[in-house]
């Protein structure tokens, strides 16, 4: 067999990172009344660290609203970003002109989540994977259709397909389409954003499964998105846990899934269904919903759902002080005031109350 | 094509007793300008009182009609449905009886929840007015004791402060409290079975564990039985007793979900749960259902799963398989493969065998140790 | 084999796998139809649009052809020796009858007004449009401060009492000609129009297929041209279908009123207007042919505006 798809180890890389985020903020004004003025501000993203290493697979999970599809694309300058640097390959993508910042599309690319609006529906597949092409100079015709083609046969479609129209194909086959055209420009790195997520189970091994072979075979580093954790923890390399606009916690996947030291984590971690129905397990429930962006709440952006903040009592330090990310291994970061309290026995205990107040429900 | 019957017309025996719902032989068909979509063709399983059953398919199985079939929302025509289709509910026919007498039952005996809660929910009515209204109507109750109903069953499945709620609108909510209160709602003439279309599909990973341990939690209280549709087979895993997969509009699979789930036997469920990206499967390639499903107008003509089959041979291209019992006698399972039949006993245990290969691993492992 | 030899077989290995896990083996479900061609399929199963669009195929016909077998030049036709004040009944002669006074064929009065109406209904229709397109297209992509500019024009335009300075403007500038009336309801007839497409453009402007057409350096003249506006044609096909049978009513009323075209050229309204005092003496046919014009064109128009309503959504493919 070719392209074995060993992934390089979690690289505690020696070189330099492919992509260095630092302080990336993005706030949205709301704007309201008669005078259109500014009543209020959505903090999608307040403040991100972290660093992609060349080569690797760094994956942001997070529930909706936590900022995770902002923070790609306001990497990728698709939204401007309010504050904070992003270098990519050392230059700084914040302060390139327009046309700087058009041939440095070449290098860094995106994958959309939803299969069917990605695709302009009056557009032919040749033009909707050649235009990215055509706007970066390459006017002839012919050698542009044939690096569209290569491109489809490279994601697993025939070449013949390039008259069709997007509404011809299935959406594991639209997808494929929006790889082609992110991968037609050969670029280095790529946004792949929710790129499973509205897919069938099967078309999403399949579509899983052509990410891992083009990144052995072009040499690619990925930024993935997903709320999905059990995806996440076969795909990444390394991933960041982000809330309401923050970073939770930094680490490696196994960092994370044998040893997640933030109780939003543990929370994450517990709820994913899984389907052996020997495994059935009690959950850690969270209380209550995600709090709004708009109005976070102050000190921890967890604090008003934390079960372990509940467990110690409600410390005021979670309320008052934003808890910085910590070191606490060469490749494990994590943002919680009392992360030394997240035990095996901790989390046994939460689980445990909770399932008497079901039972007294249960039994009312 | 509408050859419906009337309500007098003779249907088979009425199922027994402590069989809830018993849906026999349906067929639901849509015609459309491309020609006649098969959308379910020829389902039957049953639920027993309090059970719990759910139906997994991808999109395009007919999961979702089934369910609508059975609560008999679809329209009439573009559907079509099978003159020999029953469905027995509560010792009654309903697929055939007049649609005044299926209004009773619906939402009072049979209520069904929504994936999408808010364009379930009315935009101009109060929660309040909306639990209440139902209440009013199937249980013939006053206005006062409707309002208490639905703040009873507000409480019930866990909104705080629910004499508060009442007077809010389902935009004023959160996706999490509006499938909360699709749940009340859908409690509040206590039914005998809950019907749930992909409750927790729209719903962040931390509420769909809440909305999940909520309908157990309520489904353990009221004794009512649940048909869940879903395509996510870590929710069946976790929330039901009885699996029946589907694929193209047929059962491919059914059975207790131990079995099916642990020891499948169509090798689309096989497929399916060895493509899951698991944790074990770290650093190979996700084993794969080749292709896609095929087009509803261009089904295989045998087996419809034979193109994707890794195990297919010359047989399954030419007789399509029937859903026959698998395992010992007496044993409740049914699949639909002809690996089960007397003509794949030589290539069983192989494909077996491959099958806990694939679930150990995905197959790139195999040949490139990591 | 090891992964460094990887010879033109193994690279024909490793596409015809990823080939078949796409699935690329199947027919792809449906024959290849475009646009274009799946909304005449669901245009064709639309009865009555079909009749609509089978009126007006015949009126344009007879617009185009009519008044070249029945020419109609007020100066040129002799006036008859006798005047009469009543008119004639429909008779095998003059099919819709004749009017009073001068004693024309009312046949070749509705055919040659129809050449008129058509006429300024379409144009009028198509330079509202194009003005409305353009302005809401720009108020709709660039946004901010010129987005609010152009859309109080807009409210502005709107709240006038637009009859009114329909009838002043083309009193104003009173020649009567065909060509003022078309272009004052062009000029007045765009603004529903800039609306519809400022928030076509808004909603498109942030669709997923624009924002990867940004990403891969599209710049914004190809966006407009290329991703946005042909997603924006439909909705305005249905409207402009509808202005249409607007304009062609609003001239019949206007000229009905005297401020339009001039009398001595034949259009629809032209014709009721001048038929308006004989309407006592019973003369029924004159004012009731182009009446039943008018009727009939603005309900074929509305039809095809159904038609196209159905066969455009995007949203159902049956």
């Amino acid at each position: 067999m070719t392209a074995p798809t060993t992934p390089t180890p979690a690289a505690t890389a020696v070189a330099a990172p492919l992509l260095e985020v630092r302080g990336l903020k993005k706030y949205f004004p709301i704007h309201g009344g008669i005078f259109k003025r500014q009543v209020a501000t959505v903090y999608a993203v307040d403040g991100v660290d972290f660093d992609v290493n060349p080569g690797e697979i760094f994956s942001l999970v997070g529930e909706s609203g936590c900022g995770k599809t902002t923070l790609g694309r306001s990497i990728l300058r698709l939204t401007e970003p309010t504050a904070g640097a992003v270098k990519f390959a050392g230059e700084d993508v914040i302060a390139m002109a327009p046309d700087e910042l058009r041939a440095a599309r070449r290098q860094m690319q995106i994958i959309f989540q939803d299969p069917f609006g990605s695709l302009n529906p009056r557009m032919p597949i040749s033009d909707i994977i050649g235009e990215g092409l055509l706007a970066q100079g390459l006017d002839d015709r012919k050698a542009r259709d044939k690096k569209v083609e290569d491109a489809l046969e490279t994601v697993g479609l025939r070449r013949e397909y390039t008259r069709r129209y997007p509404h011809e194909f299935s959406g594991g086959q639209r997808q494929r389409i929006g790889v082609a055209r992110a991968l037609a420009l050969d670029p280095k790195f790529i946004v792949c954003d929710e790129p499973v997520s509205a897919l069938d189970v099967s078309i999403q091994s399949q579509v899983l499964n052509l990410l891992l072979d083009l990144r052995h075979d072009f040499n690619l580093t990925y930024l993935f998105i997903s709320h999905n954790l059990s995806v996440i923890q076969y795909f990444s390399d390394r991933v960041g846990v982000m809330y309401l606009g923050k970073i939770m916690e930094v680490g490696t996947v196994e960092d994370l899934y044998r040893d997640a030291k933030h109780p939003y984590t543990v929370a994450l971690l517990s709820a994913i269904p899984n389907p052996d129905p020997r495994r059935r397990k009690k959950r850690l429930v969270l209380r209550g919903d995600v709090p709004s962006p708009v109005a976070p709440p102050p000190g921890c952006r967890f604090s008003t759902r934390c079960w372990l903040r509940e467990q110690l009592g409600n410390p005021e330090r979670c309320s008052t002080e934003v808890p910085e990310l910590k070191v606490l291994s060469p490749s494990h970061q994590v943002a919680c005031h009392f992360d030394d309290k997240v035990t095996s026995s901790a989390v046994a205990e939460t689980v445990a109350a909770q399932s008497a107040v079901e039972t007294a429900v249960a039994s009312a | 094509m509408t050859e419906l019957l009337s309500a007098e017309a003779p249907f088979g025996t009425p199922p027994p007793r402590e069989t809830l719902l018993d849906v026999r032989n349906m067929k639901t068909h849509f015609k459309v300008l491309d020609g006649i979509v098969p959308a379910v063709d020829g389902v039957s399983f049953s639920i027993g009182r309090g059970q719990t059953l759910a139906i997994v398919g991808e999109s395009g199985s007919g999961k979702s009609v089934t369910a609508l079939t059975i609560m008999r929302l679809l329209d009439i025509p573009p559907a079509i449905i099978g003159a020999d289709s029953e469905v027995w509910f509560d010792g009654k026919e309903i697929l055939h009886m007049p649609i005044d007498q299926m209004r009773k039952i619906r939402g009072k005996d049979v209520a069904m929840i929504f994936q999408e809660p808010l364009t379930s929910l009315n935009p101009v009515l109060s929660i309040g007015e909306q639990i209440a209204e139902q209440v009013r109507l199937h249980l013939k109750v006053g206005n006062r004791e409707a309002r208490d109903r639905s703040i009873e069953s507000l409480r019930t499945v866990g909104i705080p402060s629910p004499e508060k709620r009442i007077q809010q609108y389902p935009h004023e909510m959160s996706g999490g409290m509006r499938q909360r209160v699709m749940i009340a709602m859908a409690l509040s003439c206590e039914p005998k079975l809950l019907i749930a279309d992909e409750p927790t599909t729209a719903l962040d990973v931390t509420i769909q564990a809440q909305i999940l341990e909520l309908l157990k939690v309520i489904q353990q209280k009221t004794g009512s039985a649940l048909l869940l549709i879903t395509h996510d087979l870590g929710v069946v895993a976790e929330m039901v007793d009885h699996v029946v997969v589907m694929y193209a509009g047929q059962i491919v699979e059914q059975g207790s979900v131990n079995d099916v789930m642990i020891e499948p036997r169509a090798p689309y469920t096989m497929g399916l749960l060895e493509s899951i990206p698991t944790a074990e499967k770290r650093g190979a390639r996700l084993s794969v259902i080749k292709g896609v499903v095929p087009s509803p107008f261009h089904l295989p003509p045998a087996c419809r799963f034979e193109p994707r089959c890794p195990y297919a041979w010359d047989l399954c291209r030419e007789v399509a398989p029937e859903l026959s019992r698998v395992g010992g006698s007496g044993s409740d399972r049914l699949a639909r493969c002809h690996l089960h039949g007397p003509e794949g006993e030589s290539r069983r245990a192989a494909a077996l065998e491959n099958h806990v290969g694939a679930m150990r691993a995905g197959r790139g492992l195999k040949e490139n140790p990591a | 084999m090891s992964d460094t030899e990887t010879t033109q077989a193994a690279i024909d290995a490793e596409r015809i796998r990823r080939a078949e896990e796409a699935g690329e083996d199947y027919e792809i479900g449906l024959v290849s139809l475009s646009q274009w061609q799946l909304a005449w399929r669901k245009f064709r199963g639309h009865r009555l649009a079909l009749i609509g669009l089978a009126m007006i195929g015949a009126l344009v016909l007879i617009a185009v052809v009519g008044p070249i077998f029945l020419p109609y030049d007020f100066a040129t036709i002799p006036i008859p020796d006798k005047i009469v004040y009543q008119g004639r009944p429909p008779s095998l002669d003059h099919l819709f009858g004749e009017t009073g006074g001068l004693q024309r064929d009312v046949l070749r009065l509705v055919v040659n007004g129809a050449r008129t109406s058509l006429f300024i209904g379409f144009s009028s229709m198509f330079i509202g449009v194009i003005i409305g397109t353009i302005v809401g297209a720009v108020a709709g992509y660039v946004g901010g401060f010129l987005d609010n500019v152009l859309m109080r024009i807009v409210d502005v335009m709107l709240s006038l009492p637009l009859l009114f300075v329909i009838l002043v403007a083309s009193r104003f500038f009173g020649n009567g000609s065909v060509l003022l009336i078309v272009i004052i309801f062009g000029l007045f007839g765009w603004m529903g129009v800039s609306r519809l497409v400022r928030s076509q453009f808004l909603s498109i402007r942030e669709s997923e297929f624009v924002e990867a057409a940004r990403a891969v350096g599209v710049r914004d003249r190809r966006i407009i041209f290329r991703h946005i506006l042909p997603n924006a044609i439909s909705p305005i096909v249905v409207v402009a279908s509808l202005i249409v049978a607007g304009n062609i009513i609003g001239e019949a009323f206007v000229s009905f009123l005297g401020f339009g075209v001039n009398p001595t050229t034949p259009t629809w309204g032209n014709i009721l207007s001048n038929a308006l005092t004989f309407i006592p003496l019973g003369n029924w046919w004159w004012p009731m042919f182009p009446g039943v014009a008018i009727i009939v064109t603005v309900l074929a128009v509305n039809f095809i505006g159904d038609g196209l309503r159905d066969a455009l959504d995007p949203r159902s493919r049956a």
